[in-house]
């Protein structure tokens, strides 16, 4: 199992990544925005969170046209796996990977910490490991996590299970949320369900003495690849 | 050479926090004549262009592709001699 984790200018949580998928037993690799191809032997290419190109113009718009995207479509296009963790999954929005967009947040501030979320879909490589209303623990960490897609994006993700997880309280309720993201959704997959996108972090919810070994269920379910 | 302003303002039905905030405190100023207020961003463009019709499409190409973001945003382009 090979994780190739991309690092743009200002991606600040690859370390966390890599640590994270070692840990579980994968051999990773980060790799530099300006190569224009992909290992062959990726199995999962992570897009890493932080601040790509210091979020300038929108956050992930300028690192959608960095030289490794076009090489990163065609992996995703071609059935592979990828993973976008808070700007990475910006990034897959904006290039068009994933639907929707992530808006600043509804209070406008900054938020950062740790926030429980429900599993909606399980039936994907991501959350294969968990249940359907299991709740998990996770950080989060971002200024524009405020998914919006309009009416019928919104019934079509539904309609092919794309809905992944949603934030809720430690009860499982999903009416309010943090961010003013719609129907409360924190992450989603594309129609294949090949390419996963959340504004959660998994990857730093892996060792329980740090708050919360939530992260782990997760990224698990690629490890079998 | 002509100078280009484009103006990128979240789509209507999209919720604009930043100008929902910016009316708050207006109102918290006395200033409560205002209905709405919208934030966006004006960006401005020098081209090495003497044709109106080709400085046209290619800032409209620019909004599409990099500028814009069109699930949520909408532009508009203002070409000035």
């Amino acid at each position: 199992m090979k994780v190739t984790i991309l690092q743009f200018p200002g991606t600040n949580c690859e370390y966390d990544a890599q640590y994270a998928f070692e840990k579980l037993g994968a051999k990773t690799e980060i790799l530099w925005h300006k190569s224009e191809s992909i290992p062959s032997d990726t199995d999962l290419l992570v897009v890493a969170g932080g601040f790509s190109y210091g979020d300038y113009l929108r956050s992930g718009a300028i690192a959608k046209f960095s030289p490794v995207m076009k090489a990163v479509t065609a992996f995703a296009n071609s059935g592979g796996k990828v993973l976008g963790i808070c700007n990475g999954f910006q990034v897959l929005t904006e290039a068009g990977l994933l639907p929707g967009a992530l808006k600043r947040n509804e209070s406008l501030h900054f938020i950062s910490k740790y926030h429980h979320l429900k599993v909606i879909n399980n039936d994907n490589i991501f959350l294969e490991k968990l249940n359907s209303d299991d709740i998990v623990n996770i950080p989060i960490a971002h200024h524009d996590g405020n998914y919006y897609i309009d009416e019928s994006g919104l019934k079509e993700l539904y309609a092919n299970n794309q809905v992944l997880l949603k934030y809720c309280d430690a009860s499982g309720d999903d009416k309010k949320n943090p961010n003013g993201s719609i129907d409360s959704i924190a992450g989603i997959c594309n129609k294949e369900k090949n390419v996963f996108g959340l504004m959660p972090h998994p990857e730093r919810a892996i060792e329980s003495l740090l708050g919360s070994d939530d992260g782990v269920k997760m990224l698990q379910g690629f490890l079998k690849a | 050479m002509i100078k280009v302003i484009v103006n990128v303002f979240l789509k209507a039905g999209v919720l604009d926090s930043q100008g929902k905030a910016v009316h708050h405190a207006l109102e918290s100023l006395h200033f409560n004549n205002v209905s709405d207020v919208r934030v966006g961003k004006q960006i401005v463009l020098n081209l090495d262009e003497s044709d109106d019709k080709k400085a046209m499409a290619d800032v409209t190409k620019m909004c599409e592709e990099l500028l814009a973001n069109t699930v949520i945003e909408d532009y508009t382009i203002e070409l000035i001699k």
